[in-house]
């Protein structure tokens, strides 16, 4: 397979699962190791023998499926943790910016709350705000929404809105068909760990090339 | 006195010796695995051999050597050989708490750019220490009870006097007051646990402090 992201694309990945969209987002941040290729991010390249994986995710920010907030720490220190311990910056001035974050994401009174206390839609948002809180140049978003409830994934896809307005590079997997068509500047449907097809999403739902990408979208559209 | 003496000693070297295997026994690099080994073997070994023979060994075993510097003490060599006996044990408690926790919760620490040891220290641990409280309790109030094994070396601590007592005087009421005494000490740890418990289930549910 071969894809390029652009500085403040949006890239959507979609395709049955097991299409490989999970993996191609772990091998990018080196959750899973890579066997063959080359993965680049900016001027690094991720799978270089000697590559520093704390150093690459860095900078890259990834949301997973099941938000994996830390269930021990309030929402504030979840948001701290790294910028804390990774990035030295001092308690009083990551809760200032974690603060500002919060506020932004409409959580602000939710910070010293445990996550268990949180709708599942409040907790994605802190794993995102988490996630922003070390400046990520790369967001990546693996299904984000695929464990809320109907109801509750709006909220979090607002997020994404937001963030694709400020400019954000983002790649994301997701099963949302009409959010991928609003967001994305580019469509990437996957087929058994190709990247079968990839259009501007009005030409890829338009009129898509290849019978299994019709297929796929005629399946989905029936659901 | 002398068994809560022991039982405090043992228990502060257990809990930090019985950590450090436990992490040793799950280090996952290549470079790591001589450590993983020993870890293993060390557990293998000292949860196969009774308690009353380690404390018979060192107790016994090391004064015959007479090797220069090294105490005779029974006490003391009774107290290392309950160390290093229930280490062991406590060792395979921390272990079962960490492999409970989720590698989802490895992930995303890692992927914020934690390294793997902030990951344990800061994600991994603390959820793991919390779940095994209750194991960790049962085997320290095992291990109050197995500080009456130190009597066999000789030195005079509580079933040690009661047994003096019992045969001099034909009156067996000095077993049950030491029985009672025993139960006496476990107690308050058992309410101990069950109050940090509660109190950890009520912070979570009450959301804020």
């Amino acid at each position: 397979m071969d894809l390029d992201v652009d500085l403040h694309e949006v890239v959507v990945l979609i395709g049955a699962s097991g299409s490989g969209k999970s993996t191609l987002l772990r091998c990018i941040n080196g959750l899973e190791t890579v066997d063959a290729g080359e993965i680049r991010i900016g001027d690094i390249e991720v799978t270089a023998s000697d590559v520093d994986f704390d150093e690459v995710r860095q900078r890259i920010g990834i949301v997973f499926q099941q938000f994996n907030l830390f269930p021990h720490m309030t929402v504030l220190d979840n948001v701290t943790l790294a910028p804390r311990k990774v990035l030295g910056v001092s308690r009083s001035d990551s809760e200032l910016g974690a603060r500002e974050l919060l506020e932004r994401f409409g959580l602000a009174d939710k910070a010293t709350d445990y996550p268990d206390r949180l709708s599942g839609g409040q907790q994605q948002r802190v794993a995102i705000v988490r996630a922003l809180a070390m400046k990520p140049q790369v967001m990546l978003f693996d299904e984000v929404t695929s464990a809320l409830d109907p109801l509750l994934v709006g909220e979090v896809l607002d997020v994404i809105r937001e963030l694709k307005q400020e400019g954000m590079t983002i790649v994301m997997a997701t099963h949302e068909m009409s959010f991928a068509q609003e967001v994305a500047d580019r469509v990437c449907f996957l087929d058994a760990g190709r990247v079968l097809e990839q259009a501007p999403p009005a030409q890829l739902f338009g009129s898509p090339q290849h019978a299994t990408t019709r297929s796929f979208l005629a399946r989905v559209a029936r659901i | 006195m002398l068994n809560i003496k022991i039982f405090l000693v043992a228990e502060f070297f257990i809990l930090i010796l019985s950590l450090l295997i436990a992490l040793g026994r799950g280090l996952r690099a290549p470079v790591a695995l001589p450590v993983r080994i020993m870890c293993t073997v060390y557990v293998d070994f000292f949860r196969g051999v009774p308690t009353i023979l380690v404390i018979l060994l060192l107790g016994f075993g090391v004064p015959a050597l007479q090797l220069k510097g090294v105490t005779n003490s029974p006490v003391v060599w009774g107290t290392v050989a309950l160390i290093l006996s229930y280490t062991a044990y406590v060792a395979e408690v921390y272990r079962a708490g960490i492999e409970s926790i989720h590698p989802s919760q490895r992930a995303a620490a890692r992927s914020l750019g934690l390294s793997s040891m902030q990951t344990t220290r800061y994600v991994v641990l603390p959820q793991a220490v919390r779940r095994v409280i209750p194991p960790l309790l049962n085997d320290f109030i095992a291990l109050q009870k197995e500080t009456a094994l130190v009597s066999l070396l000789g030195p005079i601590e509580v079933l040690r006097s009661a047994q003096i007592n019992a045969s001099a005087n034909f009156n067996y009421t000095a077993y049950v007051v030491a029985a009672l005494l025993f139960v006496a000490i476990t107690l308050p740890l058992t309410r101990l646990t069950d109050w940090l418990q509660r109190r950890d289930t009520r912070r979570r549910m009450a959301g804020a402090m």
